[in-house]
């Protein structure tokens, strides 16, 4: 790392801080002084929403600079990542850069530069906005940082094991894998032991790339830091129980970035913590995120990211939202589990238990508890045709949901590639099913 | 005429109009093919409704439903076909409407309501369009290949279950000598093999009945039965049963 890298980091991401907080305050002076949309569905946005925007937007333009000063590590959704924010990695996030690429409608055009290489249509498209980004040099944050790590956890998918291998190929730089073995209910003792010493692994590996060796009082206290934010996630999501719910899924499938990119920062627990604060308030007034709310909805899998503006409209003129998903609760339920007077321990286990390493019974019940628990009157399963380990399972889901009285809907669609989505056909199939609801 | 509720079935192929009293009885109805400018001809059918057969709160359904200038709702055409063969039949069970341009299985409740649906996916497999663009490739009028699959006396298999693959399939099996009739009989089980399986994807619950434009091609009726194993019944105007729901919902 050279002097000039290190003033341009420096130089780069302060002044963009500094941009980014001056937009803030004027977004926040916008937010309190514009009239209400009195024709609006919907309550005004959540009075942290430019605090939000300042916070992802920031970490992008670290991004944008980071691999002229520090280490930067690409890293699965589901990847355990205490470890290298102890070591001071920057962290990308392929998948959260293809969800931003997707809500800025740029998924089709570096799905179809993935396709132009000769990747198929049929892998998931998350890999290929990534390996289309990557090939075609095109981004909505305007440049992303050379990996000199690359870290793939087997917990969300298989997918990621050869989308890591390609970027390793490409970047030819080392590749940790920690590989999950799928678990039915809880995991066996063997099961954490075989990951804890992939994790040790792991860590020799990312020691020897940043040149300098773990702080174990650092990754105690990343960690402590990951479960208070995993905490405070989890009591936003829960907030949602409230009726009218203070705040939506879609609201939430923006808000979680931090919780997925973000793990471990003070940053995101001061955020958590006022968006907590700014969700009693409205709940003190019996404020809704939506003005009329008369249907209340679940959604499993990933959102539809350039159709979640109208998918939320569509649902807000029937009265309708989402006031839970699986996909957000999965980053807030296995707080519990995180000890950080424990950490390699404590991380194998609680990386072995998302959603998607385990049963489809378990995702069955964790449906049906967010069903009663949030007081919804039914089910919108999303098919998505990229997420095959999410997406299996669901007919089964739907008749036994039917059976126990919760009316469910499969909804075919993808969520960042929008070739695979027909909006009349959705529209006309949601609409449908709220029709069904009973009110 | 005394009307008390009107229905517009503005579908991808018919537009189907339908007049009902305060009893629910049909008292008026109207159907002629899809026009490119759907918004001008919803308006004029309308119009037409309330000038043969009274003003009257009216429910527009189908694709075009929210092109309807003057409809007091848009209701899917799920909620308006389970109503209109509800108040046909007089029971709930389960509802094939097959549609020019998709097919739906609907769950109708003992009290007339949705209970659950299912529907073809984003292609024209188990739709009218698959017949209407076999039918073309055989040169032979969509009404007639009904009477003529049932009248053969032999049936070759036809895999696909998609519009596009069954047409090359007729090509190779034109080439090969294979009677008309026989490749005709054959694209009806291709088609109701289809809807069957979107039936069972449901659960099959008696009286099974069909609603929609394609019911009235006699063959598919009969494939239907003989592959669900059960009677199917079939409404007096099928091709009707959207516009009168969303009449008979207009009441409400």
């Amino acid at each position: 790392m050279s002097i000039e890298g290190a003033l341009r980091y420096y130089l780069g991401t302060g002044i963009g801080k500094g941009v980014l907080r001056f937009e803030r305050l004027r977004n926040e002076w916008r937010l309190r002084h514009r009239a209400p949309k009195t024709s609006s569905p919907f309550s005004p946005p959540l009075s942290t929403s430019p605090w939000l925007k300042e916070l992802i937007s920031r970490h992008y333009l670290t991004g944008r600079y980071a691999d002229a000063h520090r280490k930067v590590a690409w890293v699965t959704s589901g990847a355990p990542v205490e470890f290298l924010k102890a070591l001071g990695y920057y962290l990308l996030y392929p998948e959260n850069h293809g969800a931003v690429c997707g809500i800025r409608r740029r998924g089709e055009e570096l799905c179809q530069a993935a396709e132009e290489a000769g990747y198929s249509r049929d892998i998931c498209s998350y890999a290929r906005t990534d390996l289309g980004s990557l090939l075609s040099g095109r981004t909505p944050v305007g440049r992303l940082p050379k990996p000199d790590l690359l870290l793939c956890c087997t917990n969300i998918c298989q997918t990621v094991l050869f989308w890591y291998r390609v970027l390793a190929a490409h970047f030819r730089v080392p590749l940790v894998i920690i590989d999950t073995p799928f678990i039915y209910s809880t995991a066996p003792a063997h099961a954490v032991d075989f990951v804890q010493r992939q994790l040790e692994l792991g860590v020799e590996t990312a020691e020897r790339v940043a040149g300098r060796s773990i702080d174990p009082a650092e990754l105690e206290r990343v960690t402590r830091r990951s479960r208070e934010a995993v905490e405070l996630w989890m009591r936003v999501l829960e907030r949602a129980r409230h009726v009218p719910a203070p705040i939506t899924a879609f609201d939430e499938f923006i808000h979680m970035g931090p919780i997925v990119e973000m793990r471990g920062d003070r940053a995101t627990v001061d955020y958590y913590r006022a968006l907590l604060a700014t969700l009693d308030l409205r709940i003190a007034r019996g404020t809704g995120a939506l003005k009329q709310e008369r249907i209340r909805l679940i959604w499993d899998n990933l959102p539809i990211w350039y159709r979640m503006r109208g998918l939320s409209e569509l649902l807000a003129r029937h009265g309708a939202t989402l006031v839970a998903s699986t996909y957000t609760n999965a980053w807030g339920e296995l707080a519990a589990l995180i000890d950080p007077s424990d950490p390699m321990r404590s991380a194998a286990r609680v990386y072995l238990h998302p959603i998607l390493n385990r049963g489809t019974g378990h995702k069955l019940d964790t449906i049906q508890r967010l069903a009663t628990d949030y007081a919804a009157h039914g089910v919108i399963l999303h098919s998505d045709r990229s997420c095959k380990p999410y997406s299996v399972g669901q007919m089964d889901q739907r008749e036994r949901l039917s059976a126990r009285g919760i009316p469910a809907l499969l909804l075919e669609a993808d969520h960042n590639d929008p070739r695979a989505f027909a909006d009349e056909q959705a529209e006309n199939r949601i609409q449908a099913f709220l029709e069904m609801i009973p009110s | 005429m005394n009307a008390a509720g009107i229905g517009v079935d503005a579908g991808s192929t018919v537009v189907k109009a339908c007049a009902v009293t305060a009893a629910g009885s049909r008292i008026w109805q109207h159907v002629e093919l899809t026009e490119p400018r759907l918004e001008e001809q919803a308006r004029r059918i309308a119009a037409l409704a309330r000038e043969q057969a009274g003003a009257a709160p009216l429910v527009a359904t189908g694709y075009g439903r929210k092109l309807v200038a003057g409809a007091e709702r848009a209701i899917t055409e799920i909620t308006c076909h389970a109503r209109g063969v509800f108040a046909e039949l007089g029971s709930g069970g389960t509802v094939v409407d097959i549609g020019g341009q998709d097919s739906k299985v609907i769950s109708v409740g003992a009290d007339g309501s949705v209970r659950n649906f299912a529907m073809n996916d984003k292609c024209a497999a188990g739709t009218g369009r698959f017949l209407e663009v076999t039918a073309a490739r055989l040169r032979l009028a969509v009404e007639e290949i009904g009477a003529m699959a049932l009248a053969a006396a032999e049936e070759v298999p036809i895999s696909s279950t998609c519009a596009v693959f069954a047409e090359s399939e007729i090509v190779s099996l034109i080439a090969r000598g294979a009677a008309l009739e026989a490749i005709v009989r054959g694209l009806h089980r291709s088609l109701v093999a289809r809807l069957a399986s979107l039936v069972r994807s449901l659960g099959i619950v008696e009286p099974v009945a069909l609603s929609g434009g394609v019911a009235r091609n006699p063959a598919i009726a009969a494939f239907l039965a003989e592959a669900l194993g059960c009677e199917v019944k079939l409404p007096e105007a099928p091709q009707l049963m959207g516009a009168y729901g969303a009449a008979l919902l207009a009441l409400d």
